[in-house]
């Protein structure tokens, strides 16, 4: 039984990555705004945003490079939320769900198809920060569990937006909604600026963000935090690969089942 | 043998809408069945349960001798569905539509591969097999969504408006396409808004309104219920109506209808061509002169206005036979 399953979520997954060829936009345009954002952060932005270690662009490009990475793998996540509201309109998922395939395989296969999504958006965006001067100062092995940090808490993301997409009742409905949340969440974090700088309360939620925490370990992991420059006092900074991997469970552990559970009742409408 | 389709007391409501109130259904193994009926009259809301996607409230269905409810995941492997949407990933090429629902299906790669070939050229579409389906005119998208609820060969298949949207070409394309299915001795339900698509496909026809069947039997024995065949014929001179009702009246076997203002006359009649022959002969005989003349029998819509009391949500098709 459950070799069908991997079997299913193989051929899905393998559907949504033909998608990705086909529609060379999506790619282009996910890869884009991450590009424009390193761009503007650490040309406009940057001179007048101070970070603990230096005043000069080139420590904010350190600084700024795990940001980014963090709010674009996030929002790399929303495509399977997006596909699925898209599928569930089109009908395609009442086809899937007459099929005598594993049930849990078209979530699994789509999440599984953010993953290559994100990897090559990481790769594309790593150049482009290696290009405006930022650099890796960790071993390859740190390096690679800051991305792989990335991907997973990612990944646990893409479940809570499968959940949404077919909780809503169409794509754009979809990406209002999680424009609106994510955009705060991705903001109010160390992604872009220290948090010392924000206003007190503000400065607690976003301590407690795991946005926060996941930026905060991989720009550990890639070396990006000079000698000297303390971690701040909050115990998920403090913990923050903890703190990460405990926020990846909880999502999903909850929305796994509230996703399969939404899947199996959900039809075209 | 047992039928193919078994559907006993269905019952499905959302919130204070009641989309099916005891629906029985059978369908004999290698029959066609029509679900007809308006637009949220609840034909959608029984294939989905018969399908697996949907719980009913109450009630029982068997598919291919399997319980839908305690093995929804058998009954699968049984069946084709194919929606009211063309469910195909545009993004894809007709082949690898295909070839992916027979990995679904479980068929194995290469068997997937060859079964969605097979399916391509018996549907028209080899030359489309490698481009993209968004690239597809209605018609045939429709056909690939067909395409994909036969790749595992399954015995029971379900189409919920297959034609739903298309043009008159794309229309009578489907037909030849489900016309052929048939032959074949699938079972088929078949759910329309389509009366003339009814008349054409199916061996049974169920007329369903508000979540309610309220008539079943086949096309013939439905128009019977409505009347037999009626002798309509239009007059060249309008002062020659009532002398034409005169001499046709020996013919008839009712109470003729006359409409003055389209110079018509309608009369109930039995025996088909051999009255209008006879019809024509006396009438050739008086010197009276016709614009038209024609058998006409019971449209199905006549069927859905006795039954229901107010027409089908569709134009009228106007059906003459026998001239």
């Amino acid at each position: 039984m459950s070799a069908t399953v991997f079997t299913d979520a193989y051929v899905v997954a393998k559907r949504n990555i033909i998608k990705i060829k086909r529609v060379p936009d999506l790619l282009v345009f996910t890869t884009l705004s991450p590009i424009m954002f390193v761009l503007l952060f650490a040309y406009v932005f940057g001179g007048a945003i101070n970070v603990p270690g230096g005043a000069d662009p080139d420590a904010y490009r350190e600084f700024l490079m795990a940001g980014i990475f963090a709010q674009t793998v996030i929002f790399g996540a929303t495509i399977t939320g997006a596909g699925l509201a898209d599928d569930v309109k089109k009908g395609i998922i009442d086809r899937f769900r007459s099929l005598p395939m594993a049930p849990s395989a078209v979530l699994t296969g789509r999440t599984l198809s953010d993953v290559v999504n994100n990897v090559i958006v990481l790769v594309v965006m790593a150049l482009t920060g290696l290009l405006v001067g930022w650099g890796i100062h960790s071993s390859p092995a740190e390096a690679a569990l800051g991305f792989l940090l990335l991907l997973v808490f990612a990944y646990a993301i893409s479940w809570v937006m499968a959940w949404l997409g077919m909780l809503v009742p169409s794509v754009e409905v979809f990406n209002n909604a999680t424009f609106i949340v994510i955009f705060p969440l991705t903001f109010v974090a160390n992604t872009f600026v220290p948090l010392e700088t924000l206003p007190a309360p503000l400065q607690t939620f976003a301590e407690w963000n795991p946005v926060s925490a996941v930026t905060q370990a991989s720009r550990e992991l890639f070396g990006n935090i000079p000698a000297g420059v303390p971690t701040p006092d909050a115990w998920p900074l403090q913990h923050a690969e903890v703190y990460t991997l405990i926020w990846t469970g909880v999502f999903l552990l909850i929305f796994v089942p509230l996703a399969n559970m939404q899947y199996r009742r959900s039809t075209s409408r | 043998m047992t039928p193919a389709i078994v559907a006993q007391g269905l019952v499905k409501k959302y919130k204070d809408v009641t989309a099916l109130d005891g629906v029985d259904l059978t369908v004999p193994t290698g029959t066609v069945l029509g679900l007809l009926g308006p637009n949220g009259a609840g034909k959608t809301t029984i294939v989905r349960i018969l399908t697996t996607l949907l719980q009913p409230d109450a009630g029982s269905a068997e598919v291919a001798g399997i319980d839908v409810l305690a093995a929804p995941r058998a009954v699968r492997r049984k069946i084709g569905l194919s929606g009211q949407y063309a469910a195909v990933d545009e993004y894809l090429t007709g082949y690898e539509n295909l070839e992916m629902i027979g990995r679904l299906y479980h068929l194995g790669r290469r068997r997937s591969s060859e079964r969605a070939r097979e399916l391509l050229a018996s549907f028209r579409l080899e030359d489309a097999a490698d481009r993209p389906s968004k690239t597809y005119s209605g018609g045939m998208r429709r056909r690939l969504d067909l395409a994909g609820a036969l790749v595992a060969d399954p015995p029971v298949i379900f189409l919920d408006e297959p034609t739903t949207g298309l043009d008159p070409r794309g229309r009578t394309e489907m037909w030849d396409v489900i016309q052929t299915l048939v032959a074949g001795g699938t079972t088929l339900l078949l759910t329309t808004q389509y009366l003339e698509e009814a008349d054409l496909l199916a061996d049974d026809i169920v007329v369903i309104d508000h979540g309610r069947i309220i008539a079943h039997g086949t096309s013939d024995q439905l128009k019977q219920q409505v009347g037999g065949e009626r002798l309509e014929l239009t007059v060249r001179d309008a002062s020659r109506l009532d002398e034409a009702r005169t001499l046709l009246e020996p013919l008839a076997v009712g109470p003729a209808t006359v409409e003055a203002n389209r110079r018509a006359l309608l009369f109930p009649v039995q025996g088909g061509a051999q009255t209008l022959t006879e019809a024509l002969r006396v009438l050739d005989g008086a010197g009276l002169m016709l614009d038209d003349v024609g058998l006409r029998r019971p449209t199905l819509d006549d069927v859905f206005l006795s039954l229901t009391g107010h027409v089908s949500e569709d134009e009228p098709v106007s059906e003459k036979a026998g001239v």
